[in-house]
């Protein structure tokens, strides 16, 4: 059977629902993301006043921390709806209803989609007004940037609420850093050729280190062909196929082994 | 279940095994529509076990199930479409108000015009006042009524209900009963109904199958089946059951 978009939508629709009427989840969206541009703008500021004229921070390090904290907003934005469902206690309503692993994939991204958008046009204007950021100076690239970091957040959301649904609620301890892990990797403020070799190797398998390889380069003045980014983007499309792959087995196993009939006792059948 | 007449839920020769222990060993029944099955047994015997198994929360160690001719392993979305429950262990989210739970699951079971079958549940199971109050607000009566709301919503061919009336007081069980005996009817729906309350069985059930150990060890009319077996109440057969299930050819 197809993916019906009603039940994707009411999975949507269950998050809204739940933001709506919840000004500290209203808050979590925003004041993490916009309290680092704080920090990071700055930082820049201060790093401008050391570095010789001309040299600008703004675009490269701001610049970064912006594209990477959209990234980690889009994460944890799939695995937060993931974890409601969790705190709720609601995997045997959800579970025993007609919806598919597909359909609940879906309205997770979706609701991810719109969240994420607003985070990132808070950081924008945020970084803009206050630190002189011109988050479009990276021009039509931009497009590819934000797909790439998009796709690889889904596909590490996905991967991070199969943790959860494996492992158990405690294991919701070992999602939230998923992002900080990646971050030396994906070269996200320095350059790959700054890395030891076996790092450089990890880093070619991570998409968001050609985004930021590709920022540096426009920010620089360099030429930047872009094909690299299309190797970024089939990356991100193979990781989000393994990682839906990943939560459909890991359900498939939860159902055969029983801990999802008892996912509140937390046993590690 | 009359016979000629296609069941909305067929078990057949279903097992499940956690580790070495068996839960449900190898029970077969089904239930026809408009017809009210009464799952008993001690605690441990297997209903609930046997009722997320029908739900596809869990897999069967072995045997099938299929609801309306749909087996529930290979082709779950389609055999859970006409299918509902409510159990004492499965709220719905504490953090959604009534009305907005109905909305979300209305959703995800493809309610035909959704506000207005929603409006009717309200009504029917007098949950107007409370529709924008959250789930987790409501006292015990009161989000069984919602979750009843919650499992007609899709106008289920075939309805489980795990301990539906447990921690309720007697003058809303017997409301609530009514309620969804009322429904029942009205939709011809299979009912699945898992209680501990033996007086709740004689008045709602038309047959029922007792479980012990995983096995079905009685299968009767809930009226005739004490004097069968020499007892004067279901209460009595039940704690028979309960503690020496060999004296009725169990275990």
């Amino acid at each position: 059977m197809g993916v019906r978009l009603r039940r994707a939508a009411g999975i949507a629709l269950r998050q809204y629902y739940l933001l709506r009427g919840s000004p500290a989840r209203v808050l979590a969206l925003y004041a993490w993301i916009l309290v680092d541009i704080v920090l990071w703008g700055f930082i820049t500021r201060y790093l401008n006043t050391l570095a010789s004229p001309g040299t600008d921070f703004v675009p490269m390090l701001l610049g970064a921390v912006l594209l990477w904290d959209f990234f980690t907003r889009v994460m944890h934005s799939v695995t937060t709806g993931f974890l409601e469902d969790v705190w709720s206690q609601n995997f045997l309503n959800l579970f025993a209803s007609p919806l598919s692993i597909r359909e609940y994939l879906g309205g997770l991204v979706l609701f991810s989609v719109a969240t994420s958008l607003l985070g990132l046009l808070a950081m924008v204007a945020l970084a803009s007004a206050a630190f002189g950021l011109r988050f479009f100076a990276y021009g039509l690239m931009l497009v590819p940037f934000l797909l790439v970091l998009f796709l690889f957040g889904i596909a590490l959301g996905i991967l991070g609420a199969a943790l959860v649904l494996r492992f158990g609620p405690a294991s919701e301890w070992l999602v939230w850093p998923i992002p900080a892990v990646v971050t030396p990797f994906a070269a996200v403020f320095y350059p790959v050729s700054t890395l030891p070799a076996w790092m450089q190797a990890t880093a070619q398998l991570l998409p968001p280190s050609y985004v930021f390889e590709g920022m540096r380069s426009i920010v620089t003045g360099g030429a930047y062909s872009g094909k690299p980014l299309v190797w970024g983007l089939g990356l991100c499309a193979l990781y989000i196929l393994v990682a839906a792959w990943v939560f459909a087995r890991v359900h498939s196993t939860v159902v055969r082994t029983g801990l999802l009939a008892r996912y509140k006792a937390e046993s590690s059948a | 279940m009359a016979t000629g007449i296609s069941p909305v839920l067929s078990v057949d020769g279903v097992k499940r095994v956690f580790g070495r222990a068996v839960a449900v060993d190898g029970i077969s029944f089904g239930v026809g529509p408009d017809e009210i099955v009464g799952l008993l047994g001690p605690n441990g015997a297997g209903k609930t076990t046997t009722i997320n198994m029908i739900l596809g929360v869990l897999s069967p160690t072995a045997g099938t199930i299929r609801i309306e001719g749909v087996d529930v392993v290979a082709d779950r979305a389609r055999a859970l479409r006409r299918t509902n429950f409510a159990a004492v262990y499965a709220p719905l989210p504490g953090n959604l108000t009534v009305s907005q739970n109905l909305r979300f699951f209305g959703l995800l079971y493809e309610v035909e015009s959704p506000g207005k079958r929603i409006g009717e549940l309200l009504e029917a199971f007098d949950l107007e006042k409370m529709k924008h109050v959250k789930f987790g607000l409501l006292s015990s009566g009161e989000q069984t009524r919602v979750c009843l709301a919650k499992a007609m919503l899709n106008r289920p061919r075939l309805l489980l209900l795990d301990e539906p009336t447990a921690s309720l007081d007697p003058a809303t069980a017997r409301d609530i009963r009514a309620k969804i005996l009322e429904f029942c009817g009205r939709d011809r729906m299979g009912v699945l109904w898992t209680t501990h309350n033996m007086h709740e069985v004689t008045e709602v059930c038309d047959r029922v199958l007792f479980l012990s150990h995983g096995r079905i060890l009685l299968e009767g009319d809930p009226a005739a089946l004490p004097r069968a077996h020499g007892k004067e109440t279901l209460e009595e057969l039940f704690i028979t059951v309960a503690r020496e299930p060999l004296a009725l050819g169990g275990g």
